[in-house]
């Protein structure tokens, strides 16, 4: 009974209620709109689905976490290997080999990837003879990442590969050293002030940076006068590139998706609709939303993916402010309440997981929720726990549980 | 630092995202709006439009089905679109246009690819309709006018236009609404209100159900039947006799105001303005400015009254006690007045008459006496002029006479202020304006005011207002109609203007009109008239024009008739008001040489003279 007690009954309970908001949901989005009927078939495999993830939770509440440090390598050369035979033997999808087929269930493996991932970085990091800081293990850091990256990046499925990326978060909080995530960062902003105002303002931008940050410097020495020139040509010399790989080497698809949201193409008509439509659904249900199964957007198919990753559009139309606002802090609260406990973990093995667990959690929030509200790009990947997807709502429960499992280790 | 990377990125994130929440769900407004676009359809249910019958129960207005072919672009399968013209009677341009238009509505919800296709069309399309798939054929109701006159009363409907929508907001776009004659007075009551639906739908504009399970629905107000005073057959038979003539009639029943019939020669077939070909036959009547078909001749047409005017001088004479009815005047053929002017009558040299022989012989020189001794009395002309006036427009002249019907004419009644400023500087009297005296000065005059004037005098001296009403389904009739109004003459000045009238049909002017068995009384006139052709004032042929009721006592029927360049009143008026007085009263006409000789004749030559660019007689 003491133990029992331990046990994280508030993340189980945020768990538990965000997946019953998502199959509220996937019931109300049942009408069909081909066969002009309600259909309950997506909601019964999530169901199903559900039932399965319940079972592994439980499952694996009774399994030592040993297992996972111990045979981190196979689990990760296993999702290599599925990796790529899917490439090979999947079921295309609406363009992506991304699933087997296993009777009337798909299975997707990068969603059970970002576990192997996890589990890999994990059992790097807590290596005692890891040093983050050596260029050298950190390289191989980014090759353990960046191969399932690439892998799935093949697919194709972008959205799935950029949420890995968000791992480098963990990287950083483990000691890589800060230069470098800055640089990312710096990379991403200057990617932004290129696609949004053009090459020229970017450089002068930089350039004015540079000159500011050379004159302000207190000891004005040759090198970090030319510590500061080396970046301003190396930044240079990125925006220029930027711009030629968003022109020659991005698709169209990106191109649109990108000068959509930044409004800088208006098209209401095609990839424009989506982000138009959802936000018709969001911003029609107001602060008490429409009523379950009321939703006119939802109802009329307006939104297109609403099952999968526009679920959140009828939640914000069906439950307003209330039901959104409630979805985006039960998942700020758990995001916060792993990130807390895993700070508190001895075991850094476990914390690493932990991390890891939060960053792809927060990853998929960010640009999920984002997307929908419009402030992110069209990226298609799914709600966690809420979404339909029974590969994605099994691989975040095996998460979930694994996290919950290490919590009771910890408090006991 | 490090350990706070995560959980502060985490709270920036959640934290712009709810604030974009707060601005999408909360403060922004336009959302709603736009989801209603997107989404809800808003259907009108409307009631059938109510029947009109006439007096006798007779079914004058019902509807009839037309059809809608509409079209579902994207089950659309190639079909042969000369075909589909030939069926339909649609151009094939038309129907190309209408199909783009549809695409661009929506390719899977359904749009009208020609509208009110006729029932005769109907039998053969729907045969065929296997041969286009993607199209189904939608019923909707027109107006079906049970008879082929009267649209002068009975009106038309139509779409409303900008104007009517911005006027009362009841109306959308394409709803149909009364445009003219009792269609359009008792508008509210024919249509009913329509009830609205409000419908989901997809995003093809498929509707797949009821909006917020109909809470926002509400039903249609039944429309309810209207049932006209007028005597179709009566009516009917009126019109057969003015056939091939220009001109006005219209009956009273002056116990009640209750209009019998209201004749506009020429007229057009009511079913012209339905359907399909409504705004080209609309077009082409509004076109005719020579015969001026939509023109109302019963009630916008305003003619000098002529000699019936006469009779309303007499009492005008006997109430203000300027004459006596034994008071005679001398007539040799006519008599000098004013600065030696001559008036001619017909009267033959040393007549003299008293009031009873000056109306039945209708003697100019009596009447241009006692008018001047009207406006000369108490040596005003200017207060003798507008007591004059107002006596007359206590008759309903010189005004609209508050009628159901939406069009009318005034006509005009000069007052003392009126002939002040048309001589500013000259002395006027009863002589300078003595044309008034026999209905030929500046006085104009209605069909309809002429017919309430001998219902005035039948009913010895007030009447109700005229109105084509008889009874409404739950409601009951507006009180003005059942409301007497009396004029300023007193009752007993009408009894020798009654007994004048009566002898004017037994042994004056206007025998042609007595009819054997019943006491008619009547008057005739001969309205000289003018018209403008190429800018030059030109004499043109009078009008025939008489004013009965009968019988005498307690009369059932006042009638006035006016037929445009007829010549004297007792060539076509008088006998086509009279034998509407026979058939009215006596169902059968014994006068079938009369009837011949009023059916078979016609004007049109008269009429072209106008317009032959050629010189020609009058009065001939």
């Amino acid at each position: 009974m003491n133990k029992l007690t331990r046990f994280d009954w508030n993340s189980l309970t945020v768990y538990l209620l965000l997946c019953t908001i998502g199959l509220i949901n996937i019931y109300s989005i049942g009408y069909d709109i081909d066969s002009n009927t309600m259909s309950y078939f997506n909601f019964n495999k999530q169901l199903f689905a559900f039932a399965i993830s319940i079972l592994l939770i439980t499952v694996i509440q009774f399994l030592d976490t040993k297992i996972l440090e111990r045979y981190a390598s196979i689990f990760y050369l296993f999702g290599i290997f599925t990796l790529i035979t899917v490439a090979v033997f999947g079921t295309e999808v609406s363009g992506s080999k991304s699933w087997f087929r296993l009777g009337s269930f798909n299975i997707q493996p990068s969603e059970f990837m970002k576990i192997f991932v996890t589990i890999a970085i994990a059992k790097i990091l807590c290596d005692i003879n890891t040093k983050i800081r050596r260029f050298k293990d950190l390289f191989f850091c980014f090759i353990i990442l960046l191969a399932p990256v690439i892998l799935i990046m093949f697919q194709p499925d972008a959205g799935s590969a950029i949420i890995f990326l968000f791992l480098i978060i963990v990287f950083h909080s483990e000691g890589m050293p800060s230069f470098v995530l800055l640089s990312i960062v710096i990379s991403i902003l200057i990617f932004l002030l290129i696609i949004i105002f053009g090459e020229i303002i970017t450089v002068a931008t930089i350039i004015f940076i540079s000159i500011i940050s050379i004159i302000i410097q207190q000891k004005k020495e040759v090198k970090n006068i030319l510590n500061s020139l080396f970046l301003a040509i190396v930044s240079i010399l990125y925006s220029l590139s930027v711009n030629f790989i968003f022109n020659n080497v991005f698709e169209q698809r990106h191109r649109d998706r990108f000068n959509i949201l930044l409004g800088k193409e208006i098209d209401s008509q095609g990839l424009g609709y989506n982000i138009n439509q959802s936000q018709i659904a969001i911003g029609s249900g107001r602060f008490s939303g429409k009523g379950f199964m009321q939703g006119t957007q939802t109802k009329g198919g307006f939104v297109p993916e609403q099952q999968t990753d526009y679920i959140f559009t009828t939640i914000g139309e069906e439950w307003g402010f209330i039901g959104s606002s409630l979805v985006l802090i039960l998942f700020v609260f758990l995001i916060q309440r792993i990130i807390k406990t895993a700070y508190k973990q001895k075991n850094s093995f476990n914390r690493v997981f932990c991390l890891g667990f939060a960053c792809i959690l927060f990853a998929h929030i960010f640009i999920n929720l984002g997307m929908v509200v419009g402030l992110v790009p069209t990226i298609g990947i799914p709600l966690p726990f809420i979404s339909y997807g029974g590969s994605s709502l099994i691989a975040f429960s095996i998460f979930l549980g694994i996290f919950l499992r290490m919590e009771f280790e910890r408090t006991n | 630092m490090r350990k706070s990377f995560l959980p502060v990125l985490v709270y920036l994130v959640g934290f712009i995202i709810l604030i974009r929440l707060i601005n999408l769900q909360i403060f922004s407004k336009k959302y709603d709006k736009l989801s209603i676009k997107n989404s809800v359809l808003k259907q009108n249910i409307y009631p059938e439009r109510g029947f009109i019958f006439d007096r006798n129960g007779k079914l004058l207005v019902s509807n009839q089905p037309m059809y809608d072919l509409m079209v579902i672009p994207n089950s659309l399968k190639s079909f042969d679109t000369t075909e589909l013209s030939n069926l339909t009677g649609m151009e094939m341009e038309k129907i190309y246009e209408n199909l783009i238009r549809a695409k661009k509505y929506s390719i899977r919800a359904p749009s009208v690819l020609i509208n009110q296709i006729p029932k005769n069309k109907y039998a053969g399309l729907q045969e065929k309709m296997w041969k286009f798939p993607g199209m189904y054929i939608q019923r909707r109701s027109a107006r079906y006018y049970e008879t082929n006159i009267a649209s002068n009363i009975l009106g038309y409907i139509s779409e409303v236009n900008n104007s009517d929508i911005k006027n009362d907001s009841y109306y959308e776009k394409g709803e149909l609404i009364g445009r003219q004659g009792v269609e359009k007075t008792y508008e509210k009551i024919l249509r009913g209100k329509k009830g609205v639906k409000y419908l989901q739908r997809d995003k093809f504009s498929r509707i797949i159900g009821p909006y917020k399970n109909g809470e926002l629905d509400t039903l249609p107000v039944k429309s309810n039947n209207v049932t006209i005073s007028v005597d179709m057959e009566l009516q009917e038979y009126g019109s057969m006799l003015l056939k091939n003539k220009r001109g006005g009639v219209l009956a009273i029943e002056p116990e009640s105001g209750e209009i019998l019939l209201s004749i506009s020669s020429p007229a057009y077939n009511p079913n012209l303005l339905v359907g399909r070909q409504r705004s080209e036959n609309f077009k082409s009547l509004k076109a005719d400015t020579l015969n001026n078909i939509l023109f109302d001749r019963s009630l916008q047409g305003q003619y000098a009254p002529g000699s019936p005017f006469k009779v309303l001088n007499a009492l005008i004479g006997l109430e203000e006690g300027v004459i006596s009815e034994n008071d005679k005047f001398l007539c040799n053929k006519g008599h000098f007045y004013g600065n030696n002017q001559f008036m001619e009558c017909r009267c033959p040299v040393g007549s003299m008459n008293n009031l009873n022989s000056a109306i039945h012989k209708s003697c100019n020189t009596y009447f241009s006496n006692i008018y001047q001794k009207i406006i000369n009395n108490s040596n005003d002309a200017t207060y003798g002029t507008n007591r004059w006036s107002s006596h007359l427009k206590s008759f309903g002249l010189g005004n609209y006479l508050g009628y159901d019907h939406p069009v009318g004419q005034p006509g005009f009644i000069p007052d003392g202020n009126f002939y002040n400023l048309w001589y500013p500087n000259q002395k006027w009297s009863g002589s300078t304006i003595v044309s008034n005296s026999i209905g030929q000065g500046e006085v104009l005059v209605t069909p309809i005011q002429l017919a309430n004037i001998a219902a005035i005098i039948g009913n010895k001296g007030y009447y109700y207002k005229p109105h084509f009403i008889k009874a409404i389904d739950n409601y009951d009739i507006d009180l003005k109609f059942s409301t007497k109004n009396f004029t300023t003459i007193s009752s007993k000045n009408f009894i020798p203007i009654i007994q004048g009238m009566k002898d004017a049909v037994k042994k004056g002017t206007a025998r042609i009109a007595s009819i054997p068995g019943i006491d008619v009384c009547g008057k005739t006139g001969t309205i000289e008239n003018f018209t403008k052709i190429n800018g030059v004032k030109t004499q043109l042929t009078d009008h025939s024009m008489f004013i009965a009721f009968a019988p005498c006592e307690k009369p059932k029927i006042a009638i006035a008739v006016i037929v445009e360049n007829g010549y004297w009143g007792g060539r076509w008026a008088a006998p086509i008001a009279s034998l509407i007085i026979e058939k009215y009263l006596n169902k059968k006409i014994k006068r079938s040489w009369l009837e011949k000789r009023m059916v078979e004749g016609s004007l049109q030559n008269e009429y072209m003279k106008v317009v032959s660019n050629k010189p020609f007689t009058i009065n001939e």
